[in-house]
């Protein structure tokens, strides 16, 4: 892959972040759905082992949800990249 | 289907970190062998989209919700040990950053959906398309291997869910994979449109086309129809 088509890649997938996830459908999933269907959703519901900086795809901070979304998926989208990326490298014995 | 902290007692976590440390493990070792410049970058590109289209829930019927799980996408252009991988890092930052997914959790979520889904679906995939290079092959594989990933993944989230003693198992088992026989329609007909888009514009990138360094030779003449579309790559 040239840079080129590597920032084209990074651009899509940036674009599905930051214009698509605001409109993500906000019904519980397949698995969340089960658990309250069957009453153990609750169980879920505790104080997470890990207090993350950014629970539930909202950036904190910001009033406009749909923006809060978009942002955090843009920071998502490019953390998961360098992450991706380092593995990768770090696979094929290469300095970063 | 990330499973939160709660859901899975001690019992099935513990073993589903290490069953998954060993998967990812064995994984690293095969891509390490196997690891082409070309993917390095992919890596990153792959991981990076699967995140967000994660986010991009699609709405199911009567109030339910599925989202791509992207390992079989992953895993047709990089293979099934790189694809493993690439889902395994978007499922650490979504628990370490945006608390999808339990803690505890997350080695029972790196099992279920890249270790058993994104392995087991791209074997399907192989299953499939065979040794042939067809297009239709190739689109009909990718269909049913990506729509078998999630329901893989769901029964094995099934299997935690009640061997934890969370819900017994003739209940919890045909619920998940009766709603996700349904999510993985929307998981097959979104990879399916993507690898065919890849077949379009840049079929090379797909794993083990064209035979560069004749591992893959024995893809013969498939190669020939296939680059035919991709000539300006």
């Amino acid at each position: 892959m040239k840079k080129k088509e590597i920032l084209w890649g990074l651009s899509i997938a940036l674009a599905v972040a930051l214009f698509l996830s605001p409109f993500a459908s906000s019904w519980p999933d397949g698995l969340e759905w089960v658990a309250e269907d069957q009453g153990f959703l609750s169980k879920g519901e505790g104080t997470p082992v890990l207090v993350s900086p950014v629970p539930d795809y909202t950036f904190p901070g910001i009033p406009n949800d749909k923006l809060a979304t978009s942002l955090a998926g843009i920071l998502g989208t490019l953390i998961v990249f360098g992450l991706g990326y380092g593995v990768a490298c770090f696979l094929k014995r290469r300095n970063l | 289907m990330h499973v939160p902290d709660g859901f899975l007692t001690a019992q099935t976590w513990v073993p589903a970190w290490f069953l998954s440390a060993a998967g990812i493990g064995y994984c690293m070792n095969r891509a390490k062998k196997a690891m082409q410049d070309r993917a390095v970058p992919l890596m990153g590109v792959m991981a990076a989209f699967t995140f967000a289209a994660q986010m991009v829930n699609f709405p199911v019927f009567g109030g339910t919700s599925g989202h791509l799980l992207g390992g079989v996408l992953a895993a047709v252009l990089l293979g099934p040990f790189a694809g493993a991988i690439v889902i395994a890092c978007v499922l650490v930052i979504q628990c370490l950053i945006f608390q999808d997914g339990g803690l505890t959790a997350l080695g029972a979520n790196i099992l279920n959906m890249a270790v058993i889904g994104t392995m087991v679906g791209y074997g399907i995939y192989r299953f499939l398309r065979g040794r042939s290079g067809d297009r239709r092959r190739i689109l009909f594989g990718t269909a049913v291997a990506s729509w078998f990933s999630v329901i893989l993944a769901s029964g094995a989230c099934a299997v935690e869910l009640a061997f934890s003693g969370t819900s017994p198992r003739h209940i919890v088992l045909p619920a998940m994979l009766g709603i996700h026989v349904l999510i993985g329609v929307g998981e097959g007909f979104i990879t399916t449109l993507i690898v065919g888009f890849v077949l379009k514009v840049r079929p090379d990138l797909l794993h083990l086309l064209p035979c560069q360094n004749g591992r893959d030779g024995h893809l013969g003449q498939g190669n020939a129809t296939l680059n035919r579309p991709g000539g300006q790559s």
